[in-house]
């Protein structure tokens, strides 16, 4: 298992060195406790296709996979997932091919600016492995959580409906 | 967010030792509101004691048929359990109404206990708020007080409890079980949240360092009629302006027991057992749940902005009882079926 140190360790008595398995590649990282797990994926490692939208759980935006499940990024510690499996955006595509909700997306024209797509996506992803969307309605309720500002929600269903239903993008 | 330390514990023994040793540290579960009350600087603190190690089942059926729930386990966990779902599908509804399933996924069944009110002043540092700092002030009542109480308010706090699961928790008559620095004790549901007093800065009755272990379920849980309305802003992700929690026991027509709980109205769960001893025996009427909705909402008081929750309480009342007797209309995030 490839294991990198992507920051040297902060000089602070209260840093902690975590492990965190993140798309597949197990990082290891010093941190202070008060980091949260957004900002740990985007300002230390540079993955930056998580979004930092209202950073206080309202938006969904910062919406990761940790251990299967979606979580939101910005209202949990990194310290807190030590030892977790996180997936974000750049780890749904699988080799070359788009995963896909990403092709749908493309296909039904479900973004504006694009900023609460990767968070919609992997919310999304989070959806199906729960199993508990039966109908649209269920899906417009399960997805509540992720904001799109542009309005472009009805477009965002139909590429989620799509992908459900099995479409073309299986 | 102020700089602080982290402490995880591995027993409930080792982090109570631990907050205790300790003058300005909490509990950490799921974090959904204590992180955001820390990065609005609404909070410091000097350690947090992570508890989610603690985490065991998530539901265990007891040997005198109670159910625990975990207090470590997630609230999405919890409502997709079979066991909740078949056996108390009133506090599944409940947990399903609330927040998003991010959220969901994260908060904790403890936690959602313990979590904070939403009053816009207590969440903006620059007005007076007397549950953010005692004797400042409320400023709520005199301010724009849309979402806030209109039962068991004090002169000092208008503010609400938010939560929905706890909602449908006090019509299940759960208990708590907490363990704290001098042992373990269980408290009634409906004794666990506090009204504001002239002390609105202390929700619940919890003592320093207890920490939530278990939720106990008693067996009856409602299976044939219940429901939950939740009346909000927007269909989905918000708080309840108004919201209702009705079990409910028929025998033929009459009502063998019934429990009706309030969301969004007051500074805890709000039932009032004289009503619901009024419907026991009673046929299940639009006018007998019409008479209740009376005698629960009875001694209101509404301010400038919130009047329209008195009737509004008392027709969700009245809707949500009918709803019980029809559960299976019942549509997602606990909005009113058609």
């Amino acid at each position: 298992m490839q294991t990198e140190t992507l920051t040297q360790p902060l000089e602070k008595t209260n840093s902690k060195i975590i492990t965190l398995k993140i798309n597949g590649v197990e990082t290891q990282i010093s941190l202070k406790p008060w980091v949260s797990l957004l900002d740990c994926l985007r300002e230390y490692l540079d993955l930056t296709g998580t979004k930092k939208g209202c950073d206080h759980g309202q938006c969904g935006a910062c919406t990761v996979l940790c251990d299967g499940k979606r979580i939101l990024s910005c209202l949990t510690l990194a310290v807190m997932k030590d030892g977790s499996e996180i997936t974000t955006i750049e780890g749904i595509a699988t080799g070359n091919g788009l995963h896909p909700l990403q092709k749908a997306f493309i296909e039904h024209d479900a973004f504006q600016c694009g900023y609460c797509t990767p968070g919609q996506i992997c919310s999304a992803i989070g959806m199906f492995n729960e199993g508990k969307a039966k109908t649209e309605a269920d899906v417009k309720e399960l997805m509540s959580g992720n904001l799109c500002r542009c309005g472009a929600n009805t477009n965002i269903i139909n590429a989620i409906m799509e992908v459900k239903n099995g479409g073309d993008h299986e | 967010m102020n700089d602080f330390n982290f402490y995880q514990s591995k027993a409930p023994v080792d982090a109570i030792q631990e907050i205790s040793s300790l003058e300005n540290a909490k509990y950490i579960a799921g974090g959904t509101n204590l992180i955001d009350l820390l990065k609005y600087n609404l909070l410091t603190v000097e350690e947090l004691v992570d508890v989610n190690h603690l985490k065991s089942e998530s539901v265990k059926e007891l040997e005198n048929g109670a159910v625990l729930l975990d207090a470590f386990s997630t609230n999405a966990d919890t409502a997709y359990h079979p066991i909740i779902e078949d056996r108390y599908p009133l506090l599944s509804k409940a947990i399903l109404a609330g927040a998003s399933a991010q959220i969901r996924n994260m908060a904790t069944n403890g936690g959602n206990l313990l979590q904070r009110t939403r009053c816009y002043y207590f969440y903006d540092a620059n007005t007076p708020c007397n549950k953010r700092e005692p004797g400042s002030g409320c400023s709520a009542i005199n301010g724009y007080n849309r979402n806030m109480a209109i039962l068991g308010t004090s002169e000092s706090c208008i503010a609400v409890f938010p939560s929905d699961m706890c909602i449908a928790l006090s019509a299940l008559n759960a208990t708590v079980n907490v363990s704290g620095p001098d042992g373990e004790r269980k408290i009634d549901f409906t004794d666990f949240h506090r009204l504001p007093g002239d002390r609105p800065h202390l929700d619940n009755n919890l003592q320093p360092n207890e920490l939530i272990t278990g939720i106990e379920l008693p067996e009856k849980g409602f299976v044939s009629n219940y429901s939950y309305l939740k009346l909000r802003d927007r269909n989905s992700y918000a708080f309840a302006l108004v919201s209702v929690a009705t079990a409910m026991d028929l025998e033929d027509d009459l009502i063998k027991d019934i429990r009706i709980a309030l969301g969004g109205v007051a500074h805890k769960p709000w039932r009032v057992k004289a009503a619901e001893d009024f419907l026991i025996g009673k046929t299940a009427t639009r006018d007998n749940f019409a008479a209740a909705a009376e005698m629960i909402i009875e001694g209101a008081t509404s301010y400038e902005f919130n009047s329209f929750k008195i009737e509004l309480a008392k027709r969700a009342i009245i809707r949500n009882c009918l709803m019980a007797l029809h559960p299976e209309t019942q549509l997602p995030g606990a909005q009113p079926s058609a």
